[in-house]
Order: structure tokens, then C-alpha cells, then sequence
């Protein structure tokens, strides 16, 4: 597919769709705050970089991402892990788990900014709250998916219940692991915005609703822009761990084959 | 010579089901020699996978015993090597770090069987491949390396499960000449499971032959065919002989139609 006559038509494609977009508002005079032409989001962009203002939020809503992600992940590892080995958490915790699971979280969010203020900390904690779940789930299903022919085999070899989760349950349970890292990421950024709406003194999702009250709509729509770019980025990012950790997968490897054939 | 690897005695499995229970193995008797060759062969159903599970301590008995060197079995034990129908290895691990499984699982220094995993990988033909990972080899290729997994400790005793059930006719014939070269090698003691004749005649010192419903050996034969034996083996008349007579027991019993 990635032919330079591909690549020069979907750039073609792209410039012919945005110059669409600002002839159309133009001829049809549609107010910049229903709908900017593109030309006036580029210009929003320009001045939010220039000022430093788009720069200063961006690093705040980063910041919340990461630490929500990892605090999450985190939670959801040592969680999924303990209810895949132990019979007992699993009979006590997974019906709250599963009541958990059904609430869009999004809904806790008025609450955790109540609870945690306005600061960074409700941001973090909303983040890693619904983060954490994807990670919960694939961790105890990829750890308890382990082949009953490698289980047997080391128990043929007089292995452990310790050596077995570290030889075999652990190594086996990657993928899932990754695949749930891959969905947190973006589940993470969620968090962190919502939280933002509800109430926040910093961020992207702060500029985004005090933009919106000042019906700058060319800046939120740059304010999107910053935010698609932000998601594609960190997913990306997960993306090449999980190559790396994932070498041996033949899903992964598969997939690989793919990406070297489209290339 | 003749100090036992085997033992088992009047051996009984009945698996419990809802109905009462179903026997997989009745009051099953034989003893197996040091170094000797012994294939179990036998319709599915016929218990023979029970039977090995329970002499690699994996399953336990219901009634009678079975015995490894002398010693009673109660669970797995480190002096045994298992072969399994898939090759089971572990795709995160190369080829050598697969073969030396054994060995971290023993907690034993990994240096110090280096060579000897070396070596064993020369004897099945895959030196040149231990930095290669699981899914870049052959299903044949993965086979040879479960069976160098199984070697690396220098177990006493092979056990192994239709090894080369899931191979194609070609390749099946060619591990069974392997096969042949590494017993006549390493003169370990072999249980070897399988469900073809020809296979168990071509490659035993002995013969088992297993019948279904309750699970029990109803002969066991020796198999007088001079070593090592090339393919050609298998269209002398002898040969014949032993897998028409163990065919011939099956359907005697019924067996074949499990």
C-alpha cells in the first residue's frame, strides 16, 4: 500500500478535504462559533503554542495520564494477580469486581474531584480508577490461561507452585497483559479530561470547557487536534514495548509480518 | 542387567464419575529391565496414557503399586524424562534455554550443562539451531527438542506419550530411526506409548498390547528383530508376523473399534 503514488494521493486526499471544509464555510458563511474553518484552527494552534499556554496545559494533562496509567496498571497487576491465585480473594472480591465493571466510571468522576479537590490527585486517582480495570481483567484471565499440556510438563519436572508461576504463568500471561496495557493508556487520557470537565485549575480538558464558555470554538477544536495527536502518541508508545516484550507471540508476530508486507 | 526400571503391580485406576466410577486401568502387572525398550501399544481408551501419567507421578493409582528403581512412585520425580504428544515448549525460551528447562526447575547451575545440552542438541541434528526460537522450527524439529528437554538431566528413564503422533508418515519414520540411534546411545530405559503396530514392532525390545473397557495388557511380546533396524526391517516376514499377531488381538477383543 505504501507506494510513493499511495502516499502522494492520500496527501491529496487530505489537502483536498481541509480546502472542502474552509470553501464550504466561507461560501455558506457559517459563524466561526458553529463551525471555524480550518484556516482559524491552524491560527488557534499557532497562538496556543506561541504564548505557551497550549505547552503548560499539555504537560499537566500529560502528567495525569502517566501517573493515572501507571498507578492503575499497577493496581489492576497486583489485583488480577492475586485473584487468579487465590480461590478465596476471588469468592470475596469478584462480585464487587463484576458490579464494578458494569458502572461507567465516568460517573465517579464528581465524586473523586469532591473527595480529592481540585488538584492534581483527583485527576491521578480518576485516571488510574478506570485504567485499572482492563489491566484486572487480562491479568487474571492471561495468568490462569496457561496450557495444560506446559502444566503437566512441569509438574512432570517436580516443579513448584512458585516455579510454575514464574516459569510459565507469568511469561504466559504477557499478551493479555499488553493487550490491557494498550486499552489503559487510552482509558488513562479519558479519565484524566472527564476529571478535568468536572472541575480542575490546569489541563487540557480545564482549557477545553472555559473555551467553550467563551464559544472558542476554533480553540477547542485545536484543543482536539492536540488531544488525537496525544492519544495516537501514547498508544504508540505501548505499542513498541509490547513489540519488544512480545517478540515470541505468534499474534504478534503475525501482526509483524503484515506490517513488513504493507511496507 | 536384569535390576528392574520398572514395576508395577496388579495397578488399578477408576476414575470416579457420576454413575459410580469408570476403571481405566484393571489389576495391570509387568516389570520393565534397565535399559530395555518397552512400547505400550493400544486403542484410545485403553488407559495406556493413564498408565503412563501414573509412572510420571502425575496421576495417582487407585489400587496395587508401581515402582521406579525400587522405590515406590508418590509423585513426580527428577530420575524420569517425559515426552508428551505436542512438543510443549515454552515459545519465550529459545531452543537451548528450552532444553535446559529441566535444569532451572532443579535449580542446578546452568553452566555446568552447557555441553552436555550442546552435545544433545549434535545428536539430534540441531546444533546450529539453539538460538532460534519455538515457532521458526518444524513440528519434527520441536519433537527433537522436547526429547533433548527430556534427556538434559540424565534421567534413568525415558517416558513418552505418542511422541511422534502428530507428525506426518515421512517425518514419523525418520524420528523413529532417530529415536533408535539416541536409545542406542544413551541406553536409557524406554516406556514408549503409541497406537500404531508398526511403530511399536520397529522400535521395542518388547511389546505391550492393551485392550479397552476395563484397561489391561493381554500380551507381551518380544521382539526378536536384530539392531539397529533400518526401514527396510519392516517388509521382512518376521515383522509381519508380530503385527499380524497383535492386530490379530485386537480383534479378538474388539479393540479396534474404540
Amino acid at each position: 500500500m505504501r507506494s510513493p503514488k499511495n502516499i502522494a494521493l492520500s496527501v491529496l486526499l487530505f489537502c483536498a478535504s481541509v480546502g472542502a471544509w474552509e470553501g464550504l464555510v466561507r461560501l455558506f458563511e457559517v459563524p466561526a462559533f458553529i463551525l471555524p474553518p480550518p484556516s482559524q484552527v491552524a491560527l488557534a494552534l499557532w497562538r496556543g503554542f506561541g504564548s505557551g499556554l497550549y505547552l503548560q496545559h499539555l504537560w499537566h494533562t500529560l502528567l495525569e495520564t502517566m501517573l493515572g496509567f501507571i498507578a492503575g496498571s499497577a493496581l489492576g497487576l497486583v489485583l488480577g494477580t492475586a485473584v487468579a491465585l487465590s480461590r478465596p480473594i476471588e469468592f470475596f472480591l469478584y462480585p464487587y469486581i463484576v458490579m464494578f465493571q458494569s458502572l461507567p466510571k465516568v460517573a465517579l468522576a464528581p465524586l473523586i474531584v469532591v473527595w480529592f479537590g481540585l488538584g492534581l490527585t483527583s485527576k491521578v486517582i480518576n485516571a488510574a480508577l478506570i485504567a485499572f480495570f482492563p489491566l484486572l481483567v487480562n491479568t487474571m484471565v492471561g495468568l490462569r490461561s496457561a496450557d495444560e499440556e506446559r502444566v503437566s510438563l512441569m509438574r512432570s519436572l517436580a516443579a513448584s507452585e512458585r516455579q510454575i508461576f514464574w516459569m510459565l504463568r507469568l511469561p504466559n500471561s504477557l499478551p493479555f497483559v499488553m493487550a490491557g496495557l494498550d486499552v489503559a493508556m487510552i482509558f488513562a487520557l479519558i479519565g484524566a479530561i472527564v476529571a478535568e470537565f468536572v472541575g480542575a485549575q490546569k489541563g487540557l480538558g480545564m482549557l477545553i470547557q472555559s473555551m467553550n464558555f467563551n464559544m472558542d470554538v476554533s480553540g477547542q477544536f485545536s484543543i482536539l487536534l492536540i488531544l488525537s495527536v496525544l492519544g495516537l502518541l501514547l498508544n504508540r508508545g505501548v505499542m513498541m514495548i509490547r513489540k519488544r516484550v512480545l517478540f515470541w507471540d505468534p499474534s504478534e508476530k503475525e501482526r509483524l509480518d503484515q506490517e513488513r508486507l504493507s511496507a | 542387567m536384569a535390576t528392574e526400571a520398572i514395576s508395577v503391580q496388579h495397578l488399578s485406576k477408576v476414575y470416579a464419575t457420576r454413575d459410580g466410577g469408570v476403571a481405566a486401568l484393571e489389576r495391570i502387572s509387568f516389570s520393565i529391565d534397565e535399559g530395555e525398550f518397552v512400547a505400550v501399544v493400544g486403542p484410545s481408551g485403553c488407559g495406556k496414557s493413564t498408565l503412563l501419567k501414573i509412572l510420571a507421578g502425575l496421576l495417582s493409582s487407585t489400587d496395587g503399586s508401581a515402582s521406579l528403581r525400587g522405590t515406590r512412585i508418590q509423585g513426580p520425580r527428577r530420575d524420569i524424562g517425559v515426552v508428551f504428544q505436542a512438543p510443549v515448549l515454552f515459545p519465550w525460551r529459545t531452543v537451548l534455554d528450552n532444553v535446559l528447562l529441566p535444569i532451572d526447575v532443579q535449580g542446578q547451575g546452568r553452566e555446568r550443562y552447557l555441553p552436555a545440552a550442546r552435545d544433545l542438541l549434535t545428536l539430534v541434528g540441531l546444533r546450529d539451531f539453539e538460538r532460534r526460537y519455538p515457532w521458526e522450527l518444524s513440528g519434527g524439529m520441536q519433537q527433537r527438542v522436547a526429547i533433548t528437554r527430556a534427556l538434559i538431566h540424565d534421567p534413568a528413564m525415558l517416558l513418552m506419550d505418542e511422541p511422534f503422533g502428530a507428525l506426518d508418515a515421512m517425518t514419523r519414520e525418520h524420528m523413529n530411526l532417530e529415536l533408535q540411534r539416541i536409545w542406542m546411545e544413551k541406553k536409557k530405559t524406554v516406556f514408549f506409548i503409541t497406537h500404531s503396530i508398526p511403530e511399536a514392532v520397529f522400535l521395542a525390545d518388547r511389546v505391550l498390547v492393551m485392550t479397552p473397557r476395563p484397561g489391561r495388557v493381554v500380551d507381551d511380546l518380544r521382539i526378536k528383530l536384530p539392531r539397529p533396524r533400518g526401514l527396510d526391517a519392516m517388509t521382512a516376514p518376521e515383522f509381519g508376523e508380530y503385527t499380524r499377531h497383535i492386530r490379530a488381538l485386537f480383534n479378538v477383543k474388539g479393540g479396534l473399534d474404540a
